[in-house]
């Protein structure tokens, strides 16, 4: 009847999971009553849960990339304390345990953590970028969110009723074929990723369609921000990576139900082409993840030196050429599978060459700040920070990119500290760069900058103390993923990044406080103008929060960096232009189709991992139910009065004018 | 949409966004109504992001089928002492899917041109006879595969058998997944009429459709008549 | 209540859509009678191509892949309506991404792959070894 689940599968033995268990159940439960008992559920459903607006979307991605960022950090700190500890004993962590941890944390924060956040971003501003209202299809973009949601659920889920994969973040078979995984584990990890796996190729087919076809009047492509040029760029790459990860992952979901023979030791099954075609999709993965956070910089780094970007044209060329290479290198993951050298020459090559875009970016992000204002804001020092440490963790890529040299480092704790040194300095200040900038945008406040800088000197610090022991260590011999170990001479250095963690651990309560604070005072933070940061993009020309339309008007867009364009002449004129024809708005609706489909998408997950066949036959055709439901839909759009229209707009035009008084007052030129 | 501006060579001195004008000739300042659609002119029509935006999922899962096919073609020898393809292909079997599959990418491009005519019966007549032909295509495949599997030829016997299972197999859930979309289609079209959107929906069958036929040619041509020579 | 009328861009064309101007009906079913008997030629000559000798034999997995292009081209051409006019160059330009892609991860993975297994045992002399 429930298939492979019985009451066994709550680790009613297992005190470390049993406990964090049962305080997510508890805080999970205690939020939602607290959301009900205020009666905040109404107001959830209509303007969170059911939006099809891209800056709700995108400000629930980010939460959600938040809180599993918090997720996979606790998972961390539990593998260096494990580590510490672990010297000739036997640690806190059995084996069976520590495997599942080590392979929870990648999976998470790659995939809830990373992409969430990544994805957010670029569904808050890329369309208030491009000066429209909204992506191509919204409903799709909440269906997108609300399956990546799923996933994260089914990840979360296997904490409390059954086990999650031991494999590594990557299940590599014969070890995740079912003679030696033949828990539920895997089959969590599975459909975790098969089902958000739809979800980020309908963000990149949503994404790829709105920036080529969906722009302001006059944005040709070259008047596009970087930002959006790069998540031009990321998507492209999801929309022809995600594929091969879905098929992929399906192909050993076929070995371990139907019992086919892609990846088995017998039968003929190879299981070195599983690891050629997830790298196939990996390597390209960590660029969708990159690229957009170069996009972050390039945004943040010439709005706080005042000057706009430095070479354009040649930023736009270096991101569409790490674009086309990033799918030439995938082998570089497993150079030491036995490749011949003119096959691991290839590779090497191309990898190396493919951190030459790279540095024309970070020369380009130089050249911007040199010779401008520069303005010390907690997004600016994030950005430094990246540009220091990213080019240690792209050094070290390009050392790995030698074949003799990954002979001896494949696998060992330099890799890992390569690949953190790039996403930690790459991706995740990226993220808590455009998380500082565009917040205000998005809530109408700033965040409080002490605590912001707090965090940003901890990370930093924490960063160096807890990787740099690593490349160290690496280079001594220690391999990954170790749960234990006994060579006296790698002693110091696995203590010293456990220190680094516990500085990683006060930069994370910054963080915390420092959202915490600023809400509590956002009407000292508050932004008036909607454009707290003299920015030169088009999403500063709105109000913050923006209305639900973006733009009353969409803008007339005549060079690169249509808005500052605009607030020059503005400050020139010494007034705004000339009040526009205000006209009735159409508005997607709201919709639960994305929020039901990830239910019975999610009940079908749940059902496929526990073998629980009558279950999965239900949710399946409860999603068909839904998706046609939505298609029988006759009303999709509610209109906006241009009465509506004008007082919002005329409110955002009073506080520019305020400003522009002010401005004018204080005497001084931008 | 708004306000001229006539100090656009101030702040576009290299003229960089000036592209292709459709409608406006001689540079910036004349006559620039621009063409919708093509960046410049502001947002596209819904009829062409959605219709784009389908023909890039269809790009995006052709690279899914092009994964499984990566993986037949590593594993067409694998046969593990089992049966290989020359001793399992229903020659006529296979002539007669691709005869069903091209005549319904006929008949499904004739309901397009119905539907362009706004003609309700035609339209609905050739989607049916589109979904007939569709349904006979899997039938067939059916056939095929529970012959294989009744032989010991099924998809557990070996690597090459899962690979062509799989490959095979996920083209006939597409085209399962098409016929249950063509079915639906048939009843928004008839009880709703020939709506914008529901136009916009036909066209993204037809796509979808057509992609399924052109999967099929490599498919047909990959695996059974290149695997039949071996 | 609110669906947009159905406009169309002066520039641009949707894939799939058959928008040359002043198509009559039957030069639009003359399309899809055209490509439906090329199609049908070039299948036909595809599944003959084993059992005629008119092919060298090495040769005939050529012959079969220029055979399937072609036929994938006609489809393309006459049943999608994807032309190389102006108006269709970001439907090309995405096709041909798509091409591109497919081609590197099919030879790449094929090139890989059989340099792998060219230096790798036997997987059944891997099984003996370890009995």
């Amino acid at each position: 009847m429930f298939g492979k689940l019985t009451w066994q599968a709550i680790p009613l033995d297992q005190p470390i999971p049993l406990v964090a268990g049962a305080v997510v159940v508890l805080i999970i439960l205690a939020v939602l009553a607290w959301v009900v008992l205020k009666g905040y559920l109404p107001y959830l459903w209509d303007e969170w849960i059911t939006s099809v607006d891209h800056k709700r979307i995108g400000v629930m991605y980010i939460l959600l990339g938040l809180v599993m960022l918090l997720r996979g950090f606790i998972d961390a700190i539990m593998m260096r304390s494990q580590q510490a500890l672990a010297f000739r004993a036997a640690g806190y962590l059995p084996p069976e345990h520590y495997d599942q941890i080590f392979s929870a944390h990648g999976t998470i924060m790659i995939f809830f953590a990373a992409m969430p956040i990544i994805i957010g971003l670029m569904n808050f501003a890329v369309p208030l970028q491009l000066g429209v209202r909204d992506v191509a299809f919204p409903t799709l973009n909440s269906t997108s969110f609300w399956l990546t949601a799923t996933g994260a659920l089914l990840v979360n889920i296997s904490l409390v009723v059954g086990e999650f994969a031991r494999t590594g973040w990557l299940p590599y078979p014969p070890l995740s074929e079912l003679p030696y995984s033949p828990g539920v584990g895997v089959d969590y990890y599975l459909w975790a990723l098969l089902i958000s796996g739809v979800g980020t190729l309908l963000t990149g087919i949503n994404f790829v369609t709105t920036i080529l076809k969906i722009r302001a009047p006059g944005m040709s492509y070259l008047r596009m921000s970087m930002f959006c040029w790069t998540a031009l760029a990321a998507n492209l790459l999801i929309v022809a990576a995600f594929p091969i990860l879905t098929a992929t992952l399906g192909m050993l979901a076929l070995d371990r139900y139907l019992g086919f023979h892609f990846f088995t030791n017998e039968a003929g099954g190879n299981m070195m082409m599983f690891i050629n075609l997830i790298w196939a999709w990996g390597h390209p993965e960590v660029y969708i993840l990159v690229l957009p956070a170069f996009g972050i910089f390039s945004e943040v780094i010439s709005t706080f030196s005042g000057k706009p970007l430095f070479n354009y044209r040649s930023m736009v060329a270096a991101t569409l050429f790490i674009c086309l290479v990033s799918f030439l290198v995938w082998l570089h993951h497993f150079f030491t599978m036995g490749a011949g050298a003119d096959v691991n020459a290839f590779f090497g090559i191309a990898t190396s060459i493919i951190a030459v875009g790279t540095g024309v970016k970070v020369y380009n992000w130089l050249f911007t700040m040199y010779g401008g204002r520069i303005r010390f804001t907690t997004p600016m020092l994030w950005s430094i920070g990246f540009l220091v440490t990213f080019v240690i963790g792209g050094m070290t890529g390009v050392l790995l990119a030698v074949p003799p040299a990954d002979f001896l480092l494949h696998n060992s704790l330099f890799l890992v500290a390569h690949f953190h040194n790039v996403i930690i300095a790459g991706v995740l200040f990226a993220g808590f760069a455009g998380v500082t900038y565009w917040f205000p945008k998005a809530f109408g406040f700033k965040l409080d900058e002490g605590l912001g800088k707090a965090a940003f000197w901890l990370s930093l610090i924490g960063f160096y103390v807890t990787f740099m022991p690593l490349y160290a260590v690496g280079l001594l011999g220690m391999t990954r993923r170790l749960q234990h170990y006994d060579v006296a001479a790698w002693r110091p250095w696995v203590l010293a990044a456990g220190i680094g963690i516990v500085i990683m651990i006060c930069a994370t309560a910054c963080q915390v406080a420092q959202f915490v604070v600023s809400i509590r005072r956002r009407d000292e933070f508050r932004d008036e103008t909607g454009d707290p940061w003299d920015g030169r993009s088009l999403e500063w020309a709105t109000a913050s929060p923006p209305p639900a339309f973006n733009f009353a008007v969409l803008p007339n867009v005549h060079g690169e960096e249509p808005y500052w364009g605009i607030k020059q002449r503005a400050i020139e004129a010494q007034r705004l232009s000339p009040e526009p024809k205000y006209e009735p708005i159409e508005v997607p609706r709201n919709s639960p189709t994305g929020f039901i489909t990830a239910f019975f998408s999610t009940i079908t997950g749940f059902a496929l991992i526990w073998h629980i066949w009558w279950l999965v036959v239900l949710g399946l055709v409860g999603a068909f139910a839904v998706f046609v439901w939505f298609a029988w839909r006759d009303v999709v759009e509610y209109s906006i009065p241009a009465a509506e229209v004008a007082r919002l707009d005329r409110a955002r035009r009073l506080a520019r004018e305020q400003w522009l008084a002010q401005h004018a007052r204080a005497g001084e030129s931008a | 949409m708004s306000a001229t501006d006539t100090s656009l060579q101030a702040l576009d001195p290299y003229r960089v966004g000036r592209g292709r004008d459709w409608l406006s000739e001689g540079g910036i300042g004349a006559g620039h109504v621009y063409a919708r659609g093509h960046g410049e002119g502001g947002p596209a029509s819904k009829r062409v992001v959605v219709s784009f935006g389908f023909w890039i999922f269809i790009l995006s899962d052709i690279v899914m089928f092009s994964a499984f096919f990566a993986a037949h073609a590593v594993l067409q020898t694998a046969a593990a002492g089992g049966p290989s393809g020359r001793e399992l292909f229903n020659w006529w079997s296979i002539v007669l899917q691709t005869a069903c599959l091209l005549a319904s990418s006929f008949t499904c491009g004739l309901s397009a041109v119905a539907t362009e005519a706004r003609n309700q019966l035609w339209t609905q007549l050739a989607l049916l006879v589109t979904g007939v032909l569709g349904l006979a295509f899997l039938v067939l495949e059916v056939r095929d595969f529970t012959g294989m599997v009744m032989q010991g030829a099924g998809p557990q016997r070996s690597a090459f058998l899962s690979s062509l299972f799989a490959v095979v197999g996920l083209h006939g859930l597409h085209v399962s997944a098409g016929v249950l979309w063509l079915g639906t289609m048939m009843a928004q079209v008839f009880v709703k009429g020939f709506r914008p959107d529901i136009l916009r929906r036909l066209v993204c069958f037809n796509l979808f459709w057509h992609a399924l036929d052109i999967i099929w040619v490599a498919l047909f041509t990959i695996v059974y008549l290149i695997g039949l020579g071996r | 209540m609110s669906h947009e009328t159905d406009t169309r861009d002066p520039g641009d064309v949707g894939p799939g859509f058959m928008d040359a101007a002043g198509l009559t009906i039957r030069e639009g079913i003359a399309r899809y009678v055209i490509g439906f008997v090329l199609a049908s030629a070039l299948t036909a000559a595809s599944f003959s191509v084993l059992n005629t000798s008119l092919i060298w034999g090495p040769g005939i997995p050529v012959a079969l892949v220029v055979l399937a292009i072609a036929q994938i081209g006609v489809h393309l051409v006459f049943f999608l309506h994807i032309t190389t006019a102006p108006d269709n160059t970001n439907n090309v330009l995405a096709l041909a991404f798509g091409v591109l892609i497919v081609a590197l991860l099919i030879g790449g993975s094929l090139w890989i792959m059989d340099n792998l297994n060219q230096r790798m045992m036997p997987m059944h002399e891997i099984m003996q070894m370890q009995r």
